[in-house]
């Protein structure tokens, strides 16, 4: 192999490389959208239904044992919807899967928060990036609007920010 | 000799008979809508349809009783205080007009509605709702 031969091969890779990185890193925050319409119905009746990936399974068991007062407000439905819905939220869970998903880091073993914006994830990506102003607007109201932000929310795609 | 109907006159006949009751049909649908029943029902357990009133639940949906939970001290603070806007939920989510000429398919649904009063009834007066405020509330929320 020619000096000029391998110099053109050593260009190639190192082109290729940042553009393979760019492609994974801008596909980041994505997550399988919810297509339960049971979940879909009751939980997106009041928020958006939020993607079961961003919480630990034992955080799910927690909220759904607990609907009677949820977040200030009575949540309860009927015992086999509930049973159903807890199923779906464990099953797709943040720990769900053998390689654990992003909002598994940073997170204490035995911590088990109710709200999504309480995990050291979600604290990672918005308290640097957010400034204090965005929250107060009228349109976003709640830490728990992501659709007032990322406009694809529901698809499980917050790359938007 | 027999009297015969001919056949065409039979098929006039029938066209005619079911002329009259079209209009019968569609009196009664009227009468027996969803809502309609709903409100029998509520009224069934308070005395009569004759025994709700509207005025009565337009009071209840503005009163601010502040004896549920503190994030919701009235329905207005979700619903705003006309049912012909929409709503906001605490987690930004919209919720349709609560009147029925804006949302034609509100107060169809039974086990809806019970859901819901059970729900926010909790949360804003602490306690269940009686049919008496279920009937009068459905009552406002159906003439508006």
């Amino acid at each position: 192999m020619t000096k000029r031969m391998r110099f053109l091969k050593i260009l190639c890779i190192l082109s290729v490389v940042p553009g393979i990185y760019a492609s994974t890193a801008s596909a980041d925050e994505r997550y399988r959208p919810v297509q339960n319409e049971r979940v879909l119905g009751e939980c997106g009746e009041c928020h958006m239904a939020f993607q079961p990936q961003m919480l630990p399974k034992r955080s799910w068991e927690r909220l759904m044992g607990g609907l009677g007062d949820h977040f200030g407000e009575d949540a309860s439905i009927d015992p086999k919807t509930q049973k159903k819905i807890h199923e779906f939220l464990t099953a797709n869970a943040a720990d769900s899967s053998w390689f654990g998903g992003r909002f598994m880091r940073g997170l204490d073993s035995n911590s088990a928060p109710l709200r999504i914006t309480e995990t050291p994830h979600w604290i990672r990506e918005h308290n640097e990036e957010v400034p204090e102003s965005a929250w107060n607007r009228p349109n976003v109201s709640s830490k728990a609007n992501c659709p007032a932000c990322h406009r694809r929310a529901h698809l499980g795609d917050y790359d938007d920010d | 000799m027999t009297f015969r109907i001919p056949k065409c006159s039979t098929f006039i006949a029938a066209i005619m008979m079911a002329g009259c009751l079209v209009p019968v049909m569609a009196l009664a649908g009227t009468a027996s809508s969803p809502q309609k029943e709903i409100l029998t029902r509520y009224a069934a357990e308070t005395g009569g349809i004759a025994a709700l009133s509207a005025e009565r639940g337009r009071e209840f949906f503005m009163a601010r009783p502040a004896s549920g939970k503190s994030e919701t001290p009235s329905c207005t603070s979700c619903h705003t205080n006309s049912p012909f806007k929409a709503g906001q939920t605490r987690a930004g989510k919209t919720i349709a007009p609560m009147a029925l000429s804006k949302t034609s398919d509100r107060y169809a649904n039974p086990k809806k509605i019970e859901k819901w009063f059970r729900r926010n009834c909790k949360s804003v007066l602490g306690r269940i709702c009686s049919a008496r405020e279920k009937g009068d509330f459905i009552l406002f929320m159906t003439s508006q």
